[in-house]
């Protein structure tokens, strides 16, 4: 039943990040709290719903982004692949995972970005974009990991508590 | 009678010395003794008031504390509500400053047809640079068109919904504007940057070119409308063995705080794209 909880959190997430989150740049990188939600509900235990949360925050994410098509769900899916291999294997230290997961699945995500720009024409450097936006932004997604990992932590367990009770 | 006399006599002697006294008093003689006797009387009494006003106020204090620690509570409540209220004002007026201003811009250019629109977000993607603004196809924007605000040119139209528009701006890196400078007739090129730098490009080397030069929109392409103001050059890069010079601009508009835009609506930008001569495999 979780998955139906993805359509309203991803709708409010986008609003949060086009409007707020987008906003506060370092350099010119800025965190994607989609993507850490994503990444955070993926290494939940419990939780069975993260490919299709990953497959919703894509879509979503693609219907007002000017990237290009579906690469925003090619990223998330990416991220939930990375931080489903990494549960198994580091699964007593989930928020060291979720440090991981943060790090290597934006410099994923953004790396997927920048050669899809490329191959469309775009003319961006690779030094620039890896200073100016790629880096930046993966330093800007490990500080908001951990608070968003505590945040979809307690809606997970609230989530599957519920689902115990009945 | 002998008895009856000096009863009379006593009395009429207490009478006159009564009425003496009297008269003298009026008369004003007795003033200094009068003063004199009644000062320590005065100086008791006010020595009495005010240890009756200390203790009616020891009595009454607490209770007025309790009424002025209801009242300041009260007062507090009423100067928080009105620092709110004076915040909002302050937002509103902003609001208002920044309308006033594109509405002074759409008058002094009656040619053209304007429809405001808030910024109310930007793209996720860091790589791009592209706003979101709160009006779309039910308010006639279309893909293409020219959006600007009093200060000069902000981007164009790249994608429309029926209550929201993406505006692609001049700083994005996939970005070309043709311009011109403003005291000479050549046509340049300008880009967008990752960083959100805008260039001049493809300069001509023997064109001179200072810092501080205005540059204007040329039409040229069919993508914006002439003669709006995009930037002034900041610095030339010009080196001998490059076939063009290149500048740095400073655009007009204030990217990082941009609130509110106008999309120019009647400007119909023109699709050379068929024009252009197909690659050849």
């Amino acid at each position: 039943m979780d998955y139906l909880l993805a359509l309203p959190v991803f709708a409010f997430l986008l609003m949060l990040q086009t409007a707020v989150i987008s906003r506060l740049q370092l350099l010119h990188g800025a965190a994607d709290i989609i993507l850490l939600v994503v990444a955070a509900w993926a290494l939940q235990e419990r939780v069975r719903s993260g490919w299709i949360w990953a497959v919703v925050a894509g879509v979503l994410v693609t219907a007002v982004t000017a990237l290009p098509l579906f690469i925003p769900l090619a990223g998330y899916l990416l991220v939930t692949v990375l931080a489903r291999i990494l549960q198994r294997r580091v699964w007593k230290v989930p928020i060291l995972t979720m440090f991981i997961v943060a790090f290597f699945g934006t410099m994923g995500y953004q790396f997927l970005s920048l050669v899809a720009l490329k191959a469309t024409g775009v003319p961006l450097g690779w030094l620039e974009s890896v200073t100016n936006v790629i880096m930046p932004s993966a330093l800007l997604n490990l500080l908001f990991a951990l608070p968003v990992y505590a945040l979809v932590s307690d809606l997970a367990h609230s989530v599957h508590a519920s689902e115990v009770d009945e | 009678m002998q008895k009856f006399l000096p009863r009379n006599l006593q009395t009429i002697a207490v009478a006159l010395l009564v009425a003496g006294i009297i008269f003298l008093g009026f008369s004003g003689y007795l003033n200094t003794v009068t003063s004199s006797a009644l000062s320590p009387v005065v100086g008791i009494q006010s020595w009495i008031s005010s240890r009756y006003l200390a203790v009616v106020e020891f009595i009454t204090v607490p209770r007025d504390v309790a009424s002025l620690r209801a009242r300041n509570a009260e007062l507090e409540s009423q100067v928080f509500n009105l620092q709110a209220r004076v915040v909002d004002l302050e937002q509103q007026l902003r609001e208002a400053q920044v309308l006033y201003a594109l509405l002074d811009f759409a008058r002094s250019r009656p040619e053209n047809q304007y429809v405001a629109a808030a910024v109310i977000g930007r793209d996720p993607s860091p790589f791009l640079h592209y706003i979101f603004i709160d009006h779309g196809s039910d308010d006639g924007l279309r893909h293409g068109m020219p959006v600007v605000t009093e200060q000069g040119l902000v981007g164009r139209v790249d994608a429309v919904t029926a209550r929201a528009a993406r505006v692609q701006l001049i700083t994005d890196p996939a970005t070309v504007v043709n311009v011109r400078l403003q005291s000479q007739d050549v046509d340049v090129m300008l880009t967008g940057s990752i960083t959100g730098d805008v260039n001049l490009e493809m300069i001509p080397q023997d064109m001179e070119m200072k810092p501080g030069e205005l540059i204007l929109t040329s039409g040229l392409g069919g993508s914006y409308p002439q003669d709006v103001v995009v930037g002034q050059v900041v610095s030339v890069r010009k080196r001998e063995n490059d076939l063009f010079q290149s500048a740095s601009v400073q655009p007009v508009v204030d990217f990082r705080n941009l609130r509110a835009v106008l999309v120019i609506t009647n400007f119909r930008p023109v699709d050379i794209g068929p024009l252009m001569p197909a690659q050849n495999p």
